[in-house]
């Protein structure tokens, strides 16, 4: 990590697992890298599909802001509907990165946003966690991808982490699922 | 040992109630504090507390079983928030008239209406009168090492005053940190065994709890309840210093962040003051002399060491997160304004409410205070003694 801190501002709908990814990122990171770490929530409507904010803040030094994230490094959208709903590109650093799912072109999605000269990567989260859990829970692929694309950890490391922890609460079959998930994610993912 | 851990603000208080292990642990759950009455739940389930585990029909059925569990002679607590708090109002009140050392984790909340879930200080401020001690956490660590010393502060004999450790509602009950969770044996030795006076289980001393007590000696009584939170500040003080003899975090009534040579100074409690500090360095950097004090302890209230630390300041903001509809503004500022009305020298003093139903208060927002207490530094006038931080007109 070459910033002193780093910041991740996680778009999503309630129900898609974004806070449970943004908890996993933290805890993943702090246990492996030893770095501080913040991970929290702003729910909305309690209600499945509603809107819903998560926020990472990643740091070399202890952490002491309790105010959400207005100036993201890294912004992550779980949901492509909400690309035409919610200004996710509000506050984003000028050298922020953008991790969106959704099938469509990039060059689509950068037009759209006036994201101009902005790194944009992408993945289609949906057809991935459908095709392999059944499901389509976008959390797990789009944590994996954004670990691939930002380098935060090693990936072996970070892929043993969820490994261990899927497997105190899963069968092994659905562990074997996610695993294959995730390596799918990190292949998949692109830059644009 | 102790181990760094990623625990959210519900968790951190769950771990040390897991490490004390009351005798007794009474609440209904209530957003957002629901995950430590979960967390408390399962860890019974799973024979990892040996304490009784009573989930009632009410919160103030809830106090009601501390309130009878404590005067039984156990070490007993609670978790709430908001609404859950007002509902246990009145039992508040006995339970501090009874001298009845019970614990609560208060995961503070704003109250209804309109309704809403998210952090603010309304629920504990409406019981600021209660005679309950009151410890507020700026994070996940604070909850966890002020939900430790609660204990032994409240239990002290000179004391015997039940005690609320606050923390915000989801900016820290459900953002998860990393702490330092210390060894349960050596937490447990800190906290000690309880030895409770007058328990009534002890029958070989037959008496009343609570019986009436009318114009004849009610008044005497409620003096004596008085004393105890009064005889409170040493206690307090010796806790927070041998808590850092032993875990290297020591504690005081509170904080002061770069006051050294502060002119200006903002005073504000639990998780904003972290932002603060953000806040406090930037504008050190463009050569402001500001400084930050955060008040940990409010009841029993640290009048005189909080006007010392203020008093040769030129400009002060008190920030509340609690409104009081038609007084002379909101509960710490009065306090404050009042500690310092006996100096000669004292600094102006206004009040900002802020982050009301968990309205977010962050950098900026600090700075614009910052900016108007340059002004009223500045020219020696005060326009506004209250106003409000990040409203819409």
């Amino acid at each position: 990590m070459d910033k002193e801190t780093i910041e991740i501002r996680w778009h999503g709908r309630a129900g898609q697992g974004v806070v449970t990814a943004a908890v996993t990122l933290a805890d993943v990171i702090s246990k492996e890298e030893g770095l501080y770490v913040q991970a929290f929530p702003e729910f909305g409507a309690e209600k499945r599909g509603a809107p819903i904010l998560a926020f990472n803040r990643i740091s070399k030094k202890p952490i002491r802001s309790h105010s959400q994230v207005y100036y993201p490094d890294i912004v992550v959208v779980t949901d492509p509907s909400l690309l035409g709903m919610v200004d996710v590109t509000s506050g984003a650093k000028e050298d922020a990165i953008f991790l969106i799912n959704t099938k469509f072109d990039i060059d689509l999605i950068r037009k759209k946003l006036s994201l101009e000269r902005k790194k944009i990567y992408s993945l289609d989260a949906y057809t991935i966690a459908e095709n392999e859990l059944g499901k389509a829970i976008p959390n797990v692929p789009m944590v994996s991808a954004l670990v691939k694309i930002t380098g935060l950890m090693d990936l072996d490391k970070f892929k043993k982490n969820i490994e261990v922890s899927l497997g105190k609460k899963l069968r092994p079959e659905i562990v074997e699922k996610n695993m294959r998930t995730i390596d799918k994610a990190v292949e998949e993912v692109k830059e644009g | 040992m102790s181990t760094l851990k990623t625990l959210n603000g519900n968790q951190t208080i769950a771990e040390a109630v897991r490490q004390i292990d009351p005798d007794v642990l009474a609440a209904y759950p209530i957003t957002p504090s629901t995950a430590i009455v979960e967390t408390i739940a399962k860890f019974k389930a799973d024979g990892l507390i040996t304490g009784e585990f009573v989930c009632p029909e009410s919160e103030h059925s809830a106090m009601s079983v501390c309130i009878g569990s404590a005067s039984a002679g156990g070490r007993v607590m609670t978790a709430t928030a908001s609404q859950g708090l007002a509902l246990m109002w009145e039992m508040l009140y006995i339970a501090a008239g009874l001298r009845l050392p019970i614990i609560a984790a208060i995961v503070n909340r704003s109250l209804s209406a309109p309704i809403n879930i998210h952090g603010d200080h309304s629920d504990t401020m409406g019981a600021r009168d209660a005679g309950w001690i009151q410890i507020y956490s700026e994070n996940c660590q604070e909850a966890y090492d002020n939900f430790i010393q609660a204990f032994r502060i409240a239990e002290h004999l000179d004391v015997r005053t039940p005690t609320l450790v606050g923390l915000d509602g989801f900016i820290i009950s459900h953002s998860m940190e990393v702490i330092q969770v210390e060894d349960d044996q050596i937490v447990k030795e800190f906290v000690g065994e309880y030895q409770p006076v007058y328990p009534l289980l002890d029958t070989s001393r037959k008496f009343t709890v609570g019986p009436i007590d009318f114009t004849d000696y009610y008044f005497e009584h409620k003096r004596n309840q008085i004393e105890g939170i009064e005889n409170a500040p040493p206690v307090i003080e010796q806790v927070g210093k041998e808590f850092g003899e032993k875990f290297g975090r020591a504690y005081g009534f509170f904080e002061e962040y770069r006051m050294d040579d502060a002119e200006t100074c903002i005073v504000v409690m639990s998780s904003a003051a972290g932002t603060c500090k953000d806040a406090i360095d930037e504008l050190r950097e463009e050569g402001k002399r500001i400084g930050l004090l955060k008040p940990r302890v409010f009841r029993p209230f640290p009048d005189k060491k909080i006007a010392e630390a203020l008093k040769n300041m030129n400009a002060v903001a008190v920030l509340d997160r609690c409104s009081s509809p038609g007084a002379f503004g909101a509960p710490l500022f009065t306090e404050i304004r009042n500690a310092l009305y006996d100096y000669d020298q004292r600094p102006k003093v206004v009040n900002y409410v802020y982050g009301l139903g968990g309205r977010d208060i962050r950098v900026e927002h600090f700075k614009e205070v910052a900016e108007e207490l340059d002004k009223i530094a500045g020219t020696g006038k005060v326009e506004k003694i209250y106003s409000y931080v990040n409203l819409r007109e």
